[in-house]
């Protein structure tokens, strides 16, 4: 187990080493970095001098180790736009992030197992073929549409719920169901072949043929040899869901990291692109890492290998 | 000899197509009966039938299925679960992948008597601990907190029979236990279960393709043949007097050490089991028998030879003897 975890240990900070050599690379290769600061009415002289300041004269090999020191200690930078220090800008906008992700991966889990199991026992009859479509409508619908008529719907004809700003609960309500309704169709999907595969199999009829309650043979038995690519997925997904939702971050005006990223592209505002980016990736790598430890413990083959 | 398994009649078939038409058997208290006959002629299912484990597909009919006079047919799922690895235990075919790879070997062992006797899971891991030290595993308290796939198939077999005997059933139904496992761990399970069906006085339906087995074990023979019972004896009577063309095949299909000379070849049987439609009439052999001839295709007259001794033929007692 120990030798598990070192080797998957190793694996996920190269993978942050080669996301942040990247992100590194690309806001380089976006353009000259001192023009984009010194702004449109900058002379050349001003260029010149910001390009000092900034030490965006030093060979990039300098630039990009002084970097990595840097964030190594937690140190990554100013921003040019915000003028503020991109550690303080991002901590205060992962709260948020972090409340919206786990609140849509909490409600696509809660619609995506149940319906993938009952899908599994009931394979090709009706109430299967229901939860398809249900599956296929989410994988179909652009999540700002559907976040438009929620708002429509609830915010303004029902009252019910606030549509935008980040004041209470009630306001992760709707982004949340938004954001789940993008992760539901690969969870059900996956959710629903496992168990149609662990029901199939030789351990499901000996589990029957001793006699067991239907419950435990489904969800003792069945579920946990159905769960492994399920809590991988939903890794993914959270993952996704953390630095991808820049759109309903900005349907909704919740100002989280997606939309930190978004604002900070726009600018070229690169220290805060490549902090923003680093912690995304290691947000990835770290709930990868959770999801290879979870399965391990959901099957003591992993273990041993 | 009272009866604890009583099949009549069985019929079972899968979204249209007839896997057995009619099969009777009846297994005595405390007797090993050998179900027989080669790949897809019923032998399985009759079994699945028998404990209610179909696939969902699959229907059973019956004039009767009685397991100590109780009606099976008449139970609902749930009271069928409760005579289920209570009173009537099954082992299956693959010790590799019958045990569930995410649990160790004492929980899937405990479970089955925490489930019929509500006992407290140490209680029914000691229980555990005592089955796997009859079954003859070694060092059982160290397995009982290992997974399968740290087991080999012999020693998987192994748990599958001593978690079948958790709860000290009447009957216990073995479908084809030793195919899968290598020639020397077959004959070491083989002996076990003997000396578990003397030692428990257990009932023991055993199913197997192999007439070697069939010798060892059993007191009494059911031979299937495209989803019939075409001859049943004892198992002496079987060998010393086969009546059936079927049967005959099947034990020409032996080496008999002796018996056998070196240039002559081992018997065999032309052809395969032929799928039975819906209104498949006559005997289901005629096309593979030697003795096949126009009334073979009309109704098949059920011939006693004796008590305990009755085969599916139109051919007489004396023209048929050897």
């Amino acid at each position: 187990m120990l030798g598990f975890l070192a080797r998957r240990l190793l694996v996920a900070i190269l993978v942050c080493l080669t996301v942040l050599t990247f992100a590194f690379a690309l806001t380089r290769l976006a353009g000259d970095l001192a023009i984009s600061i010194a702004g449109a009415q900058a002379t050349a002289a001003d260029v010149e001098i910001i390009r000092k300041a900034y030490g965006l004269d030093r060979p990039i090999v300098e630039q990009f180790f002084d970097w990595v020191r840097r964030a190594a200690v937690g140190d990554l930078g100013q921003s040019y736009f915000f003028k503020e220090k991109v550690s303080k800008l991002i901590a205060d906008r992962l709260p948020i992030t972090l409340t919206l992700g786990l609140v849509g991966l909490t409600i696509a889990l809660t619609v995506a197992l149940p319906l993938g199991i009952v899908a599994a026992l009931n394979e090709s009859r009706v109430v299967d073929r229901l939860v398809s479509l249900v599956a296929l409508l989410g994988q179909a619908m652009p999540s700002f549409w559907l976040g438009l008529i929620l708002m429509i719907t609830f915010g303004l004809h029902l009252g019910w719920l606030p549509i935008s700003g980040t004041g209470t609960w009630q306001h992760f309500v709707m982004p949340g169901i938004v954001l789940a309704f993008s992760a539901i169709p690969a969870l059900l999907r996956l959710t629903r072949s496992g168990m149609i595969d662990a029901l199939a199999s030789d351990y499901i009829r000996t589990a029957r043929a001793k006699g067991l309650s239907r419950a435990s043979i489904i969800l003792k038995h069945a579920a946990r040899n159905a769960a492994m690519p399920v809590v991988s997925i939903a890794a993914v997904q959270l993952g996704f869901m953390l630095g991808g939702s820049i759109v309903i971050e900005t349907v909704f005006a919740l100002h989280g990291v997606g939309f930190l990223a978004w604002e900070s592209i726009s600018k070229n505002d690169f220290p805060t692109v490549q902090g923003v980016v680093l912690l995304l990736a290691i947000i990835y790598t770290l709930l990868t890492l959770i999801a290879d430890m979870f399965n391990a413990v959901l099957d003591p083959r992993l273990r041993a290998s | 000899m009272t009866a604890l398994l009583e099949v009549r009649d069985l019929e079972i078939s899968f979204s249209g197509l007839s896997a057995v038409r009619g099969a009777s058997l009846t297994v005595a208290k405390g007797e090993t009966h050998c179900l027989v006959g080669e790949s897809g002629c019923g032998k399985s299912v009759t079994a699945l039938a028998v404990m209610g484990l179909l696939a969902r597909n699959g229907a059973r009919k019956a004039t009767a299925l009685r397991f100590d006079g109780t009606d099976l047919l008449g139970l609902d799922e749930r009271a069928m679960s409760r005579l289920r690895g209570n009173r009537m235990a099954m082992i299956f075919q693959e010790p590799m992948t019958s045990l569930n790879p995410a649990y160790t070997v004492g929980s899937q062992m405990a479970e089955v008597l925490r489930r019929h006797r509500g006992t407290t899971r140490t209680a029914a891991l000691d229980r555990a601990v005592e089955l796997l030290t009859l079954v003859r595993v070694t060092s059982p308290g160290l397995r009982i907190g290992q997974y399968p796939h740290q087991l080999s198939g012999g020693l998987r077999q192994r748990v599958m029979i001593a978690m079948a005997l958790m709860c000290d059933p009447e009957l216990l139904i073995a479908d084809e236990p030793t195919t899968a496992l290598d020639v020397t761990v077959q004959a070491q399970i083989l002996r076990l279960l003997a000396d578990l069906q003397k030692d428990l006085g257990l009932a023991v339906l055993l199913i197997t393709h192999d007439l070697g087995v069939v010798a060892r074990m059993a007191h009494r023979v059911s031979v299937m043949y495209a989803g019939e019972v075409v001859e049943s004896a004892t198992a002496a009577n079987l060998f010393a007097r086969p009546m059936h063309p079927y049967t005959r095949g099947l034990l020409a299909c032996v080496p008999v050490p002796g018996k056998i000379k070196p240039d002559q070849p081992l018997g065999s049987i032309p052809g395969m089991v032929p799928q039975i439609g819906r209104d498949f009439l006559g005997c289901g052999f005629r096309e593979r028998c030697g003795h096949a001839r126009p009334d073979c295709a009309g109704t098949i007259p059920r011939r006693a030879l004796g008590p305990d001794h009755d085969y599916l033929c139109q051919l007489e007692p004396d023209a048929t003897a050897p």
